[in-house]
């Protein structure tokens, strides 16, 4: 097939090596064979164009004062104004401090509860309890925070929440405004999520415990390590890989105070400390029309997330070998 | 033996202790949930239901099953739940297949792929860009947009990927193209791998609650999500019941206390064959060559 393809080639008059060049390259992807594969791929491509590239296009507007019936050739240019807003507005600065701060809190206690708990679930050694432990810790993550949410506000209520009637009844103290009040606001978004996730983050630690060479172990106890010392010297370099892995890839969610959870629970009571990057967008675009300063608020969280997951990835290849694909 | 000294003995029972209370803790909240719901109207408002119903009554279920709306949006959310999973199922697979194999532009197509991980468009252009496509206030507006999803997309096509090249020779040698392997041989092989990522799929749809919230117009189009959330968070309680001497007889927590739990019902339904899967399956998506 090559020396049809030169043959062809050498009846053209201009630039007959550079043409040869592009032929070759174009064959080299060999359509005749795989066609298939590439008709395959096409509808995901389609989708990802139309439904996930154009929004990151639709990020013009951020230095545009976007009318919607101008739409983004009518609409005039305005350069950085929003980003300046962005960063001279008292609220707004705000609401980078505490998505900062929510994010953080979580991702420290969402790493270190689930491997805590990995290690005390290896140590049951009854396999139905494990079981059953396990079924229940799981369940959480897939309940949307809608039901969660229905149900935090029903079990924290001021008025006669089971919660605020348990401390009574133990403790003796009055009741406290969980969701109303900023401090406990914080609190009770942190808590509450690594009780969503704690269970479903803790099963890739099981795995790679499961993964350990019982021989190991043996050997340990041989020179005489008790169960905590082969904890810390069997155990855990085994498991060191992923938490690095889990750990790095983290940082990408340092500006995800996650959307879902706070929109659900949060009011104006607790917007100073509770208000997070992606509530705000949702108020200050979708809700008050002010669509050009919550896209440049959007594009601000993005890139930045762009480049700490960026990070994070060559990070994680680095230290522990991970690709993404 | 490490478990036979007194040590051990002690913190063991220490460990199961923490352990079955913090895995009761997890089902808690549900089932008082579920009290609340089957509890008289006296007993809700006097705050006194812990973990068992009190003056049992199925009077919240039949009001809420009394409500249209509350069935319309149930339906919509069966709906939206099947159309979307199909619609998602079918693109992923179709290309977890392809991208299974080494060819050149596959390399392309992964980085076109995974780069929507990576960085997203932002809340305000997408819904831009919905009304732009006059989706809004139609079931497309839920099914469409999130049908790329680069995380299940690597998971499928690792699933593939553990199937021995040597059943796709022999096909080929037999003169099988690559539509043929593909439904003759890799997605009865590979049913373990799609059903993870096809419940992964249907449990997204059927919690997901902000894009009804932002492109429907009429609450009897929203899904069932987002109707909880507009009466459970938002406490519109408009929408329970339009009669007005209805609402001051109920006890509008029995009621959402019900609705709450319809709502997750389906998910703890699937949740037995969920967990069968989705452990191997995070685990396989964790696990490279």
């Amino acid at each position: 097939m090559k020396g049809k393809v030169s043959g062809y080639n050498e009846g053209v008059l201009q630039n007959p090596k550079e043409k040869r060049k592009q032929n070759s390259y174009l064959a080299s992807f060999n359509f005749k064979q795989t066609w298939p594969l590439h008709l395959l791929v096409l509808p995901v491509i389609i989708f990802a164009i139309i439904f996930n590239y154009l929004p990151m296009f639709g990020n013009i507007m951020a230095f545009q004062d976007y009318k919607p019936w101008e739409g983004f050739f009518g609409s005039q240019w305005v350069g950085l104004k929003h980003f300046q807003a962005l960063f001279e507005f008292d609220d707004s600065v705000q609401v980078i401090w505490n998505t900062f701060i929510i994010s953080v809190l979580k991702i420290i206690f969402g790493l270190a509860v689930p491997i805590v708990m990995a290690l005390l679930l290896n140590e049951v050694r009854k396999m139905s309890v494990k079981r059953s432990i396990q079924t229940m810790v799981y369940l959480p993550h897939f309940l949307s925070w809608v039901i969660l949410g229905g149900i935090l506000i029903d079990i924290l209520s001021v008025n006669g929440g089971i919660v605020n009637r348990l401390l009574e009844t133990i403790f003796n103290i009055e009741p406290i405004f969980f969701l109303g009040d900023g401090d406990w606001f914080r609190t009770v978004l942190v808590t509450s999520d690594i009780w969503k996730e704690f269970g479903f983050s803790m099963i890739v630690y099981l795995a790679s415990i499961s993964g350990v060479n019982p021989d190991l172990y043996e050997a340990a106890e041989m020179d005489g390590a008790n169960r905590f010392k082969q904890t810390l010297h069997v155990t855990l370099p085994a498991m060191l890989p992923i938490i690095i892995v889990i750990s790095t890839l983290q940082l990408g969610n340092i500006l995800n105070a996650g959307f879902d959870q706070v929109f659900n629970l949060y009011n104006p009571l607790v917007y100073d400390k509770g208000d997070v990057i992606d509530t705000y967008v949702y108020r200050m675009g979708l809700e008050n029309g002010n669509f050009s300063f919550a896209t440049a608020v959007g594009l601000f969280k993005s890139v930045i997330s762009f480049v700490l997951i960026v990070v994070a990835y060559r990070l994680a290849f680095k230290l522990a070998n991970y690709r993404i694909f | 033996m490490y478990h036979k000294t007194l040590g051990y003995k002690i913190f063991s029972i220490f460990n199961y202790t923490l352990l079955i209370s913090l895995a009761i803790l997890c089902i808690l909240p549900l089932i008082h949930v579920l009290a609340v719901s089957f509890s008289g109207k006296e007993a809700a408002s006097a705050n006194i239901i812990n973990l068992l119903p009190i003056d049992f009554t199925t009077e919240a279920y039949e009001k809420t099953f009394g409500n249209p709306l509350f069935l319309q949006t149930l339906y919509n959310s069966f709906y939206r739940t099947a159309l979307g999973t199909f619609i998602t199922m079918a693109v992923l697979v179709f290309a977890g297949y392809a991208l299974s194999k080494e060819f050149k532009g596959r390399n392309f197509y992964m980085w076109f792929i995974v780069f929507t991980m990576l960085f997203s468009g932002g809340m305000i252009p997408n819904y831009i860009l919905v009304s732009n496509l006059n989706l809004t206030n139609t079931v497309w507006a839920l099914v469409l947009p999130g049908v790329v999803n680069a995380f299940n997309l690597i998971l499928l096509m690792n699933f593939f990927k553990t199937i021995p090249k040597s059943l796709e020779e022999a096909a080929k040698i037999d003169g099988a193209g690559f539509f043929r392997i593909l439904f003759q041989i890799y997605l009865p092989l590979s049913m373990a791998g799609i059903a993870t990522i096809t419940l992964f799929t249907m449990v997204g749809h059927w919690n997901s609650w902000f894009d009804g919230l932002i492109y429907m117009r009429e609450t009897s189009n929203y899904p069932l999500a987002t109707f909880l959330q507009t009466i459970v968070v938002q406490q519109d309680m408009s929408k329970i019941s339009t009669n007005p001497e209805d609402l001051e007889n109920l006890s509008q927590r029995t009621v959402k206390s019900a609705q709450i739990f319809i709502g997750a019902l389906p998910i703890l339904l699937v949740y037995p064959f969920l967990q069968k899967y989705f452990v191997k399956g995070i685990v396989m998506g964790s696990v490279k060559e």
